[in-house]
């Protein structure tokens, strides 16, 4: 071997210089982290701290959790909740998982429609199902017979309501994983003379394995950190959520709320533990040279496949048109005229109009600066260099709020922003609070949204650009930007229906002056009201589904205009 | 072949002082010097993993070196980042941008310096006709052939006339034939615009093609530096001989007066090469294409008798597997299909060969 180098001496290590563009970037990464600090970190570390202390804020220890357990009306709802997130999610996921193998794997017609349909709940705060059943199923229901002497009031309707609302949720994963099948694999079964239902076993299965496991935990999570739903049909039936509701604003013990939020963090905490340690191995199953399943017809089959998905497309579309159908109904069921009364919501309490314009203008700004700042912290993270620990630390940052419920978040917003000491109390009560909540509650998945996109970009754009001596924020405005527009609508349409739909976070938080739509929505219900509330359900539901469409054309003519540079 | 030792060769345009790059536990170089010449077109060649692409990403400023330093044109740049230092660069990718049409993509940099409109335009089409891509400045980067992707990254990295030319497997993502065609172009320009350009690639055809010098590279060290014919006529390792090229390697024995035994033959050694005897066990080197045939007979130096054992048809030549002594050991000789035909040479023939002196290279094995 021959080393042209001779031994020397150790010499000194470099330190490299950081150009203006490193600064900049580090900047900004620095300020997505104390955005995300103020925003998510400090105000759980203020509810936790709230839960060992007493009403006087004197630090406790266990006491509060120690009373909470010793009281059985409160942790009776530990079990509850359990039960109802456990079937509900048996239920989701066996409906969703042959649905979703119908729409990837049959030759069925209509499947466009099917999925569109399956989708809609996406559009509806969570509360509408609720409503819908009280006319179905209720005192003076059109379906009463059918549920015999039970109730609906209760877990039966909690459960109905989790599995419409959490349809869509567990569809979306579950048709990622079964689209994800190499069709190489199918064709070695098949010439290996193996079953269709070995082949379901050894192929099928295992492929979809991780999707699964996630729709699982995701759906287990949305249930048991529902509010909406248990508020409207619970009835007696008391719920962890329900209850951190009841002891805010019911009793004023926020103490006890802040316990019960401790609790609800657990399930919640764990699942998304779990999720994401799933989701990592998910990636790695991915082969570039995977070819796609091309699903072959098949007669019998695809004839019990269309029933199928008919009759869940009409549970959903029923569910949603029967409370539209209500929301028109003069004086139910004594006077069935169809008017618009129920709409004039000026005249009920829940903060009439003005609620839905707040809505309306929260759901813009949570879309604008919430996309803004989530997809730049996303490029920050994914793009500055060195740095690596803060890097780690916000990229944890992102995913905590995916594992908070709505919720505690909200509660926690109280003792944080709320706190005499703090500065930033002035927002409290304010639009600005509602909006800065929303975008803390669905930062995670906007998030990953971003990430994703940008992570398909080349890594070397940055690298050209700095050696023609251009600054990142040109490429990044430049290109960056407008190659991941998608990607961006994406988040925005998501940001904004969320915002529009969500009642958890921003029910502790609205004032007389900013209520929004979906809260009014709920204390219509809440005061009798339940056709007006039902009519608000409805216009945000037109609202989202108009957004959706807006969001599907501009998608559409993106598609188009850069058509020329997307081609292959 | 071009002369390297042309005039330009007097300027050190690039000094590389003891490099070295820890990533972790893991050490990617190991005290790398290097000087590269004003002009000149270095290539970097070695496996994956040999270090030659942190090499290059030091000297771009993209991951710098843990210790050791860089001298571009009597400057120091060993702790500037990118931004600040003087190169163009061509990636494998050739990350261009795929939303900007061809004429955005070249000018990207040019517009930054806010120059006039009508300056960048002009500068734009010189670049684009450097390339031969004149008509072809309105279309994007997706609709353009993997070659003219090419030649638009290549005349990005150019467009603001760096001192310095960096290519990072710019022929990898390309089809043969491109290949081939590409890399006669980009050296033709290279020559015609001077730019001291370093160029990254573990194909060693390209780099015996175009490069200036090749710096051959393993396991994070610089194993050689030399012309292509120097790289290949006389490689200093047992790698860079394995590496560059196919050879083949004999096990021997040194013999009486300079010589080395190949099992029963004596093999006789150019005065150079018995410099380099030492120890007992000795690894001969010989290119198969080296192997010779015709005019061979008993009184040929270094010939002896060898059995075709088999024939392996590769198109415009042969490679015959031949074996030699009581221990049957084996060497390949490349015949062409001449050869093959005018000496009936078939498996199981027996034949002779020589070994010409001036095309053996031995490494000491202790």
């Amino acid at each position: 071997m021959t080393d042209q180098t001779l031994p020397l001496e150790k010499s000194a290590p470099i330190k490299p210089k950081l150009s203006r563009d490193d600064w900049v970037m580090r900047i900004f990464v620095l300020g997505i982290g104390l955005w995300l600090v103020v925003t998510i970190l400090m105000p759980l570390y203020a509810m936790l701290s709230k839960a060992v202390q007493n009403k006087d804020g004197v630090f406790i220890g266990l006491q509060n959790f120690t009373e909470y357990f010793s009281t059985p009306a409160l942790f009776n709802s530990i079990s509850n909740s359990f039960f109802i997130a456990g079937i509900s999610t048996v239920l989701t996921i066996s409906l969703a998982s042959v649905f979703a193998f119908i729409l990837c794997r049959s030759t069925i017609p209509g499947k466009a429609v099917f999925k569109g349909i399956a989708l809609l709940p996406l559009l509806a705060p969570s509360i509408l199902p609720g409503i819908s059943f009280v006319y179905l199923f209720g005192q003076q229901g059109v379906l009463k017979f059918v549920l015999g002497d039970y109730s609906i009031y209760g877990p039966i309707g909690v459960v109905m309501g989790e599995v419409f609302y959490t349809f869509p949720h567990a569809l979306m994963i579950l048709i990622a994983a079964f689209s994800i099948a190499d069709a190489r694999l199918f064709e070695a079964a098949v010439v290996l003379r193996t079953s269709r239902i070995r082949t379901f076993f050894t192929v099928t299965l295992p492929g979809i394995k991780y999707g699964l496991i996630s729709a699982i935990f995701v759906v287990f999570t949305l249930v048991i950190t529902d509010f909406g739903i248990p508020k409207v049909i619970g009835g007696q039936y008391n719920v962890l959520a329900t209850d951190i509701y009841r002891q805010v604003i019911g009793q004023q013990n926020f103490e006890m709320g802040a316990v019960v939020s401790v609790v609800l963090l657990f399930p919640a905490f764990l699942a998304f533990a779990v999720d994401r340690f799933v989701q990592r191995k998910q990636v790695a199953m991915l082969t570039a040279r995977a070819v796609p399943y091309e699903p072959k017809p098949h007669a019998v089959l695809n004839r019990i496949f269309f029933i199928y998905c008919c009759l869940i497309g009409i549970m959903i579309v029923g569910i949603i048109g029967m409370a539209a159908y209500a929301s028109f109904v003069t004086f139910w069921p004594y006077n069935m005229a169809l008017s618009l009364n129920n709409y004039d919501f000026d005249l009920m309490d829940g903060g009439g109009w003005d609620a839905f314009y707040n809505s309306l203008e929260m759901a813009a700004y949570v879309a604008v600066f919430g996309t803004t700042i989530i997809f730049t912290g996303a490029y920050m993270v994914e793009k500055s260099k060195g740095f690596k620990f803060m890097r780690g630390l916000i990229q944890f940052f992102c995913m905590i709020p995916m594992a908070v419920p709505g919720m505690v978040l909200g509660l926690a917003y109280i003792f944080f922003f709320n706190h005499p000491d703090n500065p930033l109390g002035i927002i409290y009560g304010t639009l600005p609070i509602l909006v800065i909540v929303t975008i803390a509650h669905f930062y995670t998945v906007s998030h990953l949204t971003a990430m994703t996109a940008l992570k398909q970009m080349d890594p070397e754009f940055e690298t050209v650009s700095a050696s023609l001596k251009v600054p990142f924020v040109r490429t990044f405005l430049k290109v960056t930007v407008p190659v991941c527009l998608p990607a961006i609508l994406d988040i925005s349409i998501y940001l904004f229906v969320n915002a529009m739909t969500t009642v958890s976070a921003v029910i502790f938080l609205y004032s007389s002056d900013t209520s929004l739509a979906s809260i009014a929505a709920l204390n219509m219900d809440d005061a009798g009201d339940v056709a007006p509330a039902a009519a608000m359900c409805m216009v945000i539901v037109a609202t989202s589904a108009s957004v959706r469409v807006l969001h599907a054309l501009l998608t559409r003519g993106i598609a188009r205009k850069s058509q020329a540079w997307r081609a292959r | 072949m071009n002369d390297p030792k042309s005039a330009a060769r007097e300027n050190v345009y690039l000094k590389v002082r003891d490099l070295k790059k820890n990533f972790g536990s893991f050490t990617a170089l190991r005290d790398i010097s290097l000087d590269v010449f004003e002009g000149e077109f270095i290539c970097f060649l070695g496996p994956s993993g040999c270090g030659k692409t942190t090499l290059l990403r030091a000297i771009a400023g993209l991951d710098i070196q843990t210790s050791g330093s860089i001298f571009q044109d009597g400057k120091d740049i060993s702790a500037l980042p990118a931004s600040e230092r003087d190169f163009g660069i061509v990636f494998q990718s050739y990350a261009l941008f795929p939303n900007l049409s061809v004429i955005d993509n070249v000018g990207y940099g040019l517009v930054n310096l806010r120059s006039k409109k009508e300056e960048v335009a002009k500068r734009v089409s010189e670049l684009l006709a450097l390339v031969g891509l004149e008509d072809q400045g309105n279309k994007f980067p997706a609709q353009l052939s993997g070659g003219q992707q090419q030649r638009v990254a290549l005349s990005r990295a150019l467009a603001m006339s760096p001192g310095l030319l960096l290519l990072d497997e710019p022929l990898s993502a390309l089809d043969a034939k491109v290949r081939v065609h590409l890399r006669h172009e980009m050296k033709e320009l290279q020559r015609r615009l001077g730019v001291t350009t370093i160029m990254v690639t573990h194909d060693q055809e390209e780099a015996l093609t175009m490069a200036d010098r090749i710096v051959v590279m393993n396991d994070g060290v610089i194993e050689q530096v030399g012309t292509p014919e120097e790289i290949y006529r006389e490689p200093l390792s047992p790698f860079v001989a394995e590496f560059v090229g196919t050879m083949n390697f004999l096990n021997a024995q040194k013999g009486s007066n300079g010589e080395i035994m190949l099992g029963d033959h004596a093999i006789s050694l150019t005065e150079q090469e018995k410099q380099k005897l030492n120890g007992n066990k000795i690894l001969a080197c010989v290119r198969p294409e080296d192997i010779a045939v015709r005019n061979v007979d008993q009184e040929t130096a270094n010939s002896f008798d060898v059995k075709v054992i088999e024939l392996e048809f590769l198109g415009s030549f042969c490679r015959a597997t031949l074996s030699y002594g009581s221990d049957e050991s084996q060497i390949n000789a490349d015949f062409s299909i001449n050869l093959v035909r005018d000496k009936n040479i078939e498996v199981g023939a027996s034949i002779r060969v020589a070994l010409p002196e001036a095309s053996i290279h031995i490494f000491s094995q202790g």
